[in-house]
């Protein structure tokens, strides 16, 4: 992982002119996707996390939106390139896998079809060898009968192996960037975890490097490398794994650490949540977004903090918090092995 | 807590002194598929609910887990009787319901009611959220002037503003919207509520704070529930029991806490090792995801491989055996009773999990075995060698 | 497949005994009726007409005039009341213009209405879409005997581009047979347009929503490809419904109006002209010549709608 970023994200911003007034979904993002990582991009619904993912691809140009900032992918400018450009892009480069496998597929095309298209779309192949790689994928992504289900149509299979279809297909061109939106939200836990293994498995055959956008924390601790929270359209902390685990500087990354149900533990009297709601992308607080929830809010948080590297000497873990560092390790509260929201000193005994 | 009950765990009987609020009895609910050039035929049958006893005593939480397509939710249906049994019966306050009609079933309606899993398509876009709650309300003839200030009360209840009532659903978040259809819930002030998934459509964050809230209604209103849901992590907080289901059938029934600390069934431990465990350090330790996918064990701990079979033509023996690391002849040839364990744990294996040779020798058969199981009890011997979450 | 098709065939059957009972009894009971009175001319002396009755089997019970009517219908025996022609033979005469008309406007509207749906659709919001919104509303509400009548007048009558009425069958002249139907065709499928191309429209922009026209665009498909083979194709569908179903009314005689106003002697004239007269052979037999095409016509659409939407089963 020593050579330079695949993926150059600076200061990307989008936003839509809708009835309700500007909506800021993506603010002043900027990160690096360095080659066969996994980054994971997490936050709750609303915090502009899909948005972002789906403006690498281009895939929100609607007349209403606006975009600012880069992306620079292998020397191609993605927020400004042409529409040709990006098309070529698409699906060969960087492919994205969608959260909902019943409607992610086109319901009355055979599935096989469906991933030769893409193929015939970006390679000149013919279709009976695009036909024997697309058998070869679905077997790849562990589909039994494979070659079988090459013509068979998404209702005819599973959630879980509409899923499997979707990986395929996203491979089918040897992307070096694959984006996960919410890949797992809508299986079983047994399916889900089969996918996130498979996930991380094609990473490691072919180096492709992944960003996995979640709501749900407790996904990410298996197969991420780093990861980025995201609340209210911009990021508001990034680091490691292990950094966003077990030293975590964003009281919400506290709250959302906090409320993942813990099979592994003894049953807490109550299960942690995080007070109300996210703020309307249309109407967010001023300064730091996350003030009008968070129980450790003071005047400074009246300013927009900036996303920097708070812990000297650790350059890969930012957060956007005023609290001094030390301040935050004593008040988040820490159980053995549990990280909650945590209580303002003096007020607790409300 | 101290208001909510701690009922026998795993057992309909042991409590004695009150009846059950909810008695299921071998009942079996069977979806025919019907074919045929003029006349049609049955051709075969979906093998929804397939032999289940259960009881769901007054103020308990009974979870009810299971993959997609194991019988869970129609389990429940038929329970609220939105789907007809085949066979077997289903009490209620100690009444047989299986064949009422409409006009026994109306004052029961009351008594059960259900929140459902999608909290967008669940709620009529087109009328306010007081139109909404009040519904109930008038179908069963409340008076109308009483109406406006029980909505108020109830939008109260479950943590929203009273103005909240003249809004439109669309105006809410997921999470809100799971609070408007408690409150249409709670409107008829039932005893029973059967939650179906309640909060898999919501995000994490979300998930907690409806937990909660349904926790506090039960202390409060000495509710009962019936929590159905495919993921163990989101009905452990809440359960007293829980049951397991696989393709029509349980395979294990037990006190909620023992059911993570001590999984009897291997189905349980697929279940639960399943879950994510929010520690990168330990999830390297456990070797997880690395192990599983193609369900071969290794290491120890494995992700269930597969996915459940057609519920049309079931696996003989248990039903489970296809998946099972641990499936020997036997399973696949004789279908295990429900197997009583100490503490009136319950589990339909022939080879536990978790358990002491003596234990598993002093197993009985426990009456709510499905009357087509064998009269194999798991053996001594099977019981070595766990593959149970430490 | 082949039981799908059997089963069809035999409600065939019951729609056209049913359609066919109800429209003898109507013209049974219904006031001025009486075909005797009607054969017998003015002031009909009882003795004339009693002969009339016996003569044509008025006089037999009901039962009995429908089985009779409906045999010599079949055996392509019936005759009209009025004319004492041949009916059967007479649709046979009027079958080629109904057909030409029927035909060539249905591919007329189709076509114009796919193409206008998709168009409006993907400039939903804008001004193009708003022009051609009123424009397709103006379609709908305009009558066809107006229009046709307007059509006739300017462009046929008065600025002689268009020959005025009259039929030339395609055996004998192509061209003359195009020439002479255009103006027909076009009245027709005015309204059709309209309706059709809105009911696409909103078709395609609730398909544009869907996952998979997202993923289609990931995959890096041209902008092109997204919209034929995904957007119109599964926009398509329900469409295919409705045009099989007012295909085949329009096939089985509904385009009365159009058939009148530029006097093609279809058989939805010749229906209208034998309704003026209480004419019932000439009635029930294109009511059943109609019903059949609509029956047939949906049973080709099920068909083509499982071929389009595989998740269908044919039972």
């Amino acid at each position: 992982m020593s050579s330079g970023p695949l993926l150059t994200v600076r200061d990307l911003g989008v936003s839509f002119t809708a009835e309700e007034g500007v909506v800021r979904a993506v603010d002043g993002v900027t990160f690096d996707l360095l080659p066969g990582e996994v980054l994971a991009v997490v936050g709750e619904s609303g915090c502009g996390k899909s948005v972002m993912a789906m403006t690498l691809m281009g895939l929100t140009r609607f007349p209403n939106a606006r975009f600012e900032g880069t992306a620079h992918y292998k020397g191609l400018e993605l927020i400004d390139a042409g529409e040709e450009e990006l098309r070529r892009i698409r699906g060969a480069e960087i492919a994205m896998i969608f959260q909902d496998p019943m409607s992610s597929l086109n319901p009355v095309m055979r599935v096989g079809e469906q991933i030769i298209e893409q193929i015939q779309a970006h390679e000149g192949v013919p279709a009976t060898e695009a036909r024997e790689r697309v058998a070869q994928l679905l077997d790849r992504v562990g589909i039994p009968r494979a070659r079988d289900r090459v013509d068979a149509y998404p209702f005819e299979l599973s959630g879980g192996m509409r899923q499997r279809v979707m990986i395929a297909l996203a491979l089918s061109c040897g992307p070096s960037v694959l984006i996960a939106d919410e890949p797992t939200t809508a299986l079983d836990v047994t399916i889900q975890a089969q996918i996130l293994h498979q996930i991380q498995s094609l990473r490691d055959e072919t180096g492709a490097a992944v960003i996995l956008v979640t709501h749900d924390l407790g996904v990410v601790a298996e197969i991420a490398d780093r990861i980025a929270v995201m609340y209210a359209g911009r990021i508001v902390e990034q680091g490691t794994v292990n950094a966003i685990f077990y030293d975590p500087q964003h009281p919400y990354t506290w709250g959302l650490l906090g409320s993942i149900t813990r099979v592994d533990r003894a049953r807490p009297e109550r299960l942690p949540a995080i007070a109300g709601l996210p703020p309307s992308l249309a109407d967010r607080p001023e300064g730091c977004h996350f003030r009008p929830r968070c129980p450790h809010e003071f005047d400074r948080c009246r300013d927009v903090p900036p996303l920097v590297a708070r812990i000297d000497g650790d350059d890969d873990h930012l957060d956007r918090c005023w609290l001094p560092v030390e301040e935050k390790r004593e008040r988040r509260e820490v159980r053995p092995g549990e990280i909650g929201l945590g209580r303002k000193p003096g007020a607790a005994a409300a | 807590m101290s208001v909510k009950a701690e009922p026998g765990p795993g057992d309909i009987r042991r409590t004695g002194a009150s009846k059950p609020l909810v008695e299921v009895r071998h009942l079996k609910v069977f979806f025919p598929i019907r074919q045929g050039f003029l006349v049609e035929r049955e051709v075969g049958r979906v093998h929804a609910v397939n032999d289940v006893t259960l009881g769901i005593e007054q103020g308990e939480t009974l979870g009810l887990v299971g993959e997609s397509g194991c019988g869970k939710t129609t389990l429940s249906r038929a329970i609220m009787r939105l789907v007809d049994p085949t066979k077997g019966s289903i009490r209620f306050r100690g009444e047989d319901i299986t064949e009422a009609g409409r006009r026994r079933l109306e004052p029961m309606r009351r008594e059960m009611q259900m929140v459902f899993q999608d909290p967008f398509a669940s709620l009529n876009p087109r009328k306010r959220v007081g139109q909404i709650i009040r519904m109930p309300l008038r179908l069963h003839g409340a008076p109308r002037d009483e109406a406006p200030d029980r909505v108020r009360e109830l939008l109260r209840r479950v943590g929203l503003h009273p103005e909240h009532a003249n809004r439109y659903p669309h105006e809410f978040s997921g999470g809100q919207r799971q609070r408007i259809g408690v409150a249409r819930a709670l409107a008829l002030e039932p005893s029973l509520i059967v939650l179906d998934e309640p909060v898999s459509a919501l995000d994490v964050s979300v998930q907690a704070q409806i937990i909660n809230l349904l926790d506090d209604l039960q202390d409060d209103m000495g509710l009962t529930y019936l929590f159905v849901a495919h993921d163990l992590s989101v009905v452990r907080h809440i359960s007293d029991r829980i049951a397991v289901m696989y393709l029509g059938k349980l395979m294990e029934v037990s006190p909620a806490q023992e059911l993570y600390s001590k999984p009897i069934h291997p189905y349980t431990s697929a279940l639960l090792t399943a879950i994510p465990i929010p520690d990168p350090e330990a999830n390297r330790r456990r070797g997880r995801v690395a192990a599983g996918g193609g369900g071969t064990p290794r290491g120890g701990v494995a992700v269930v491989g597969g996915e459940p079979p057609n519920p049309v033509d079931p696996p003989s023996g248990c039903v489970f055996h296809p998946r099972c690391p641990r499936a020997t002849e036997l399973c696949r040839e004789v279908e295990p009773p429900l197997a009583r364990y100490r503490g009136g744990h319950l589990a339909a294996c022939h080879h536990p999990l978790n358990v002491s040779r003596e234990e598993t020798v002093a197993t009985t058969r426990d009456p709510s075995s499905p009357l087509s199981a064998g009269d194999v009890l798991p053996d001594g011997a099977a019981a070595e060698g766990s593959l149970g979450t430490s | 497949m082949a039981r799908f098709v059997v089963r069809r065939l035999l409600s065939m059957l019951v729609v056209l005994f049913a359609v066919s009972v109800l429209t003898f009894l109507i013209f049974n009971v219904i006031p001025g009726g009486d075909p005797a009175l009607r054969m017998a001319g003015r002031q009909p002396d009882p003795a004339q007409l009693e002969r009339i009755r016996e003569d044509w089997g008025f006089d037999e019970p009901v039962y009995v005039q429908y089985l009779k009517t409906m045999g010599q219908l079949f055996s392509g025996e019936l005759v009209s009341y009025s004319t004492q022609q041949n009916v059967v033979a007479e649709i046979g005469k009027r079958l080629g213009r109904t057909f030409s008309l029927a035909i060539g406007a249905a591919i007329m509207w189709m076509a114009f209405a796919t193409a206008l749906g998709l168009y409006t659709a993907i400039r939903a919001g804008r001004l193009s879409d708003r022009l051609l919104t009123i424009l397709a509303l103006v379609g709908i509400s305009m009558p066809v005997f107006w229009v046709g009548a307007l059509m006739n007048y300017y462009l046929g009558f008065k600025a002689g581009i268009f020959p005025n009425g009259d039929y030339v069958p395609l055996g004998e002249d192509p061209l003359e047979w195009l020439y002479h139907l255009i103006l027909p065709w076009t009245a027709l499928s005015l309204l059709f347009i309209g309706v059709y191309s809105r009911v696409l429209r909103s078709n395609v922009l609730d398909t544009l929503s869907e996952d998979y026209v997202r993923t289609a665009r990931a995959k890096g498909l041209s902008e092109r490809r997204v919209l034929v083979r995904h957007v119109l194709r599964n926009s398509m569908i329900p469409i295919v419904t409705l045009w099989g179903l007012d295909f085949g009314a329009v096939l089985g005689g509904g385009a009365i109006l159009t058939e009148a106003v530029f006097d093609l002697q279809g058989v939805g004239q010749y229906v209208a002209e034998s309704v003026d007269q209480l004419d019932v052979p000439p009635v029930l037999a294109v009511t059943m010549f109609g019903a059949f095409f609509i029956v047939l016509l949906n049973t080709v659409v099920d068909i083509v709608y499982a071929v389009l939407d595989p998740r269908i089963r044919l039972t």
